[in-house]
């Protein structure tokens, strides 16, 4: 029963809530749609912090995201021990990394009064989240070996099922308990994404590689005001 | 051609008295804030000096503006390639240790504080975090500081100079200094709109005022290093930039900017010009030298036929031709030459001109007499205090001839005016010396009577600009005007 909450319904539930907000958020709070960069009031720690952060979460989250989709090009790899054992350990140097990251930006936001003035309970509440994701995620790396594999076989497929709309929780029924955690988690952040900074995510600067250099904006139709004065 | 009006501005520098009073002008109106206290959109500074924010010239550490690599033009910060890498840490981002950190004090103290042997003093407490500070820097830190060891001294222009050069600027007896307001630019080519990942920033097509639209503006902060004159900030409070407006809400009912009305000296003018937009590209790849000139020929003459033609073929209203031809700055700019753009290299081209400063008039006292000596009375522009390299750098691209011929126009003018109304110069010698800087009485004459005897009139010749009719394409102006305020939808906070 615990199972089918956590693992058939919280997950819809936030990914539904995750979709209402967000767009809902879009179309009304425009103006709140980044996050409240610190970098200019303290730029030294600055670059300690978000670096490692970011540029680890975003391949550990790659690394998840390929195994979901392809799990059996990522089983077909470990298939030899020298690669498995390469995988696991480049995942786990990633998932350090970024938890030095954050705890580096939760120390510098901390610790410096004007980055703190700019901090809320809303970065905080995430931060924890995050941190407890991360904590857990390096948790399962170290305690729980071959992590690689056993998610392309068992969780790659409960994902499929959530996906299909026909949940099967018996995929998780052996799972640890760091790896439950890990989930639960992970859809909790989900589910307070759109309330927070992390919509920043959603506004990747995609625009910018195929504009035109200059944007010019005109406020009347040029053909149409002429002779009209 | 691709002919638009764009709002252009002259500052003459000779005039200013370094008052401050536009910066406080400007503070007034827009930038009183949270968040926003350190920023101020027009600032005075002292030249030579650091500036604000310290050192904004100095490009290698900054990396502000464009680069002309091979024919082609690149940003130095943020150009495409290097975005990807930087987007997380811009290294060359500044910091408000690079502004100041704002402060106020804590005035109720002064009647709290319980009774004591001392007085009570108002100690100063940081605006951002409201705990005690040391003030150590503000806007004008280096105000009036010329000659100064730890200002002057540093100032990037320096850098070009020879020692003896140096020496001289440094020179308690000799100092030089002269004012040097600033406010955005409104370029032609900005750097700041090129760099915006977002597209928040835009150049508006009808008048070239460049503006952030605050609701696309996700914090990349790329316009900040990506501006070389440093005049897009970012507001910690948001969390999203800012820039001058040029007062627009202002314009579009006709009046000046606040720092323009507000001008004690009368430095500051106004009007639209007619330019060229197809000829940025190929113009802003010319070397140093040769950008003066070349930004001079994409403003196009608002009385010629063809040019006529041009703007009316591409939508530009016979209201706004017809101020062009008005503009006091295309006369400064294009007709007279002696007003120059600000640091050209950085190959924005900027829209805001400078005249830049002559020498002050010498005399001196003998017992109670002042004495006027002819021969010294007007110095020599090339035996300036300040040196002609130091100017060139500020105002030419390097192109020293382009800066004699706008100095030593300024000087004829000068010599005319002191023959035609105290006659101690004799025609000749002055018709020989508007001669000599290419000026005619005719346009000494009228250079006399716009830098010296302007009314709001001459000096402010804001174009109509039509903003009623945009409004009305769209929506009814009544409904608009009384639902929009001066165009904010929502309060800036983050929820």
């Amino acid at each position: 029963m615990n199972d089918f909450f956590w693992f058939a319904v919280l997950p819809y539930v936030s990914v539904v809530l995750f979709l209402l907000v967000t767009i809902r958020r879009y179309q009304t709070s425009k103006f709140s749609y980044s996050s409240l960069s610190s970098q200019f009031l303290e730029n030294q720690q600055h670059f300690w912090g978000t670096v490692p952060f970011h540029y680890g979460i975003i391949s550990v989250l790659g690394a998840h995201f390929v195994a979901i989709v392809m799990p059996r090009s990522v089983l077909w790899w470990n298939a030899a021990p020298l690669r498995l054992f390469m995988l696991e350990v480049t995942g786990l140097g990633l998932a350090i990394l970024t938890l030095v990251g954050l705890i580096n930006i939760c120390l510098r936001r901390l610790a410096n009064s004007k980055a703190r003035r700019v901090t809320s309970w809303g970065d905080w509440f995430i931060y924890g989240g995050l941190l407890v994701q991360v904590v857990t995620g390096v948790g399962i790396a170290v305690f729980h070996g071959w992590g690689s594999s056993w998610f392309a076989a068992s969780m790659s497929p409960w994902i499929w099922s959530l996906a299909k709309l026909s949940p099967d929780v018996s995929y998780l029924a052996t799972m640890p308990l760091l790896v439950k955690l890990h989930i639960i988690n992970a859809f909790l952040i989900i589910a307070v994404f759109p309330f927070t900074r992390l919509v920043h995510i959603l506004v990747a600067p995609n625009p910018y590689f195929w504009r035109k250099t200059q944007v010019v904006l005109w406020n009347w139709d040029r053909t149409r005001i002429r002779g009209t004065d | 051609m691709d002919v638009r009006s764009q709002i252009s501005m002259v500052f003459h520098l000779d005039k200013c008295i370094g008052c401050h009073t536009c910066s406080i002008a400007c503070k007034n109106v827009w930038t009183d804030r949270e968040g926003t206290e350190y920023m101020w959109w027009n600032n005075v500074e002292t030249k030579p000096g650091t500036g604000y924010p310290t050192k904004w010239e100095d490009q290698d550490h900054y990396k502000g503006g464009w680069e002309a690599k091979g024919g082609e033009l690149e940003l130095k910060s943020t150009s495409k390639r290097s975005l990807v890498p930087n987007i997380f840490h811009n290294p060359s981002q500044p910091s408000m240790d690079d502004y100041y950190e704002p402060w106020t004090y804590k005035y109720e103290e002064l009647f709290n504080a319980p009774e004591g042997d001392d007085q009570p003093t108002a100690i100063p407490v940081s605006m951002v975090t409201g705990e005690p500070i040391d003030v150590e820097s503000g806007p004008n830190w280096d105000d009036d500081l010329g000659g100064s060891e730890i200002y002057a001294s540093n100032d990037p222009n320096m850098d070009g100079l020879n020692a003896e050069q140096r020496a001289q600027m440094l020179a308690i007896e000799r100092l030089a200094f002269f004012y040097l307001p600033r406010i955005c630019n409104h370029c032609m080519n900005p750097a700041c709109v090129a760099a915006c990942p977002s597209g928040a920033l835009y150049k508006r097509g009808e008048d070239g005022i460049v503006l952030l639209n605050q609701d696309r503006c996700r914090a990349w902060r790329s316009c900040i290093p990506a501006c070389p004159y440093k005049k897009t900030y970012y507001n910690w409070s948001t969390g999203k930039s800012e820039k001058c407006i040029l007062c627009f809400p202002r314009l579009e009912s006709g009046q000046a900017p606040a720092c323009f009305h507000s001008c004690v000296g009368r430095i500051r003018y106004i009007g639209n010009v007619l330019y060229d937009a197809d000829r940025i590209r190929e113009l802003a790849t010319l070397r140093d030298e040769e950008l003066v000139e070349g930004q001079r020929s994409m403003i196009l003459d608002p009385h010629d036929p063809d040019v006529i033609a041009a703007a009316k073929a591409n939508g530009v209203p016979d209201s706004i031709i017809a101020s062009a031809q008005k503009s006091p700055t295309y006369k400064y700019v294009k007709e007279w030459k002696i007003a120059l753009p600000l640091h050209v290299e950085y190959r924005t081209f900027p829209m805001l001109f400078y005249v830049p400063p002559l020498l002050p008039v010498m005399s001196s006292t003998q017992g109670d007499v002042v004495k006027n000596d002819l021969d010294s009375l007007f110095a020599d522009i090339e035996a300036a205090r300040a040196p002609m390299e130091y100017l060139g750098k500020l105002f030419s691209g390097g192109n020293l001839g382009k800066l004699r011929y706008a100095l030593r126009k300024q000087l004829a003018v000068r010599i005319w005016r002191r023959h035609v109304t105290v006659g101690d110069i004799s025609e000749e010698k002055a018709l020989a010396a508007l001669n000599d800087a290419d000026c005619t009485c005719e346009e000494a004459d009228a250079i006399y009577r716009l830098s010296a005897l302007s009314t709001f009139d001459d000096r402010f010749v804001v174009p109509p600009f039509q903003r009623e009719m945009a409004i009305e394409m769209l929506e009814d102006p009544h409904e608009h005007r009384s639902s929009m305020g001066f165009g904010a939808r929502v309060a800036p906070k983050r929820s």
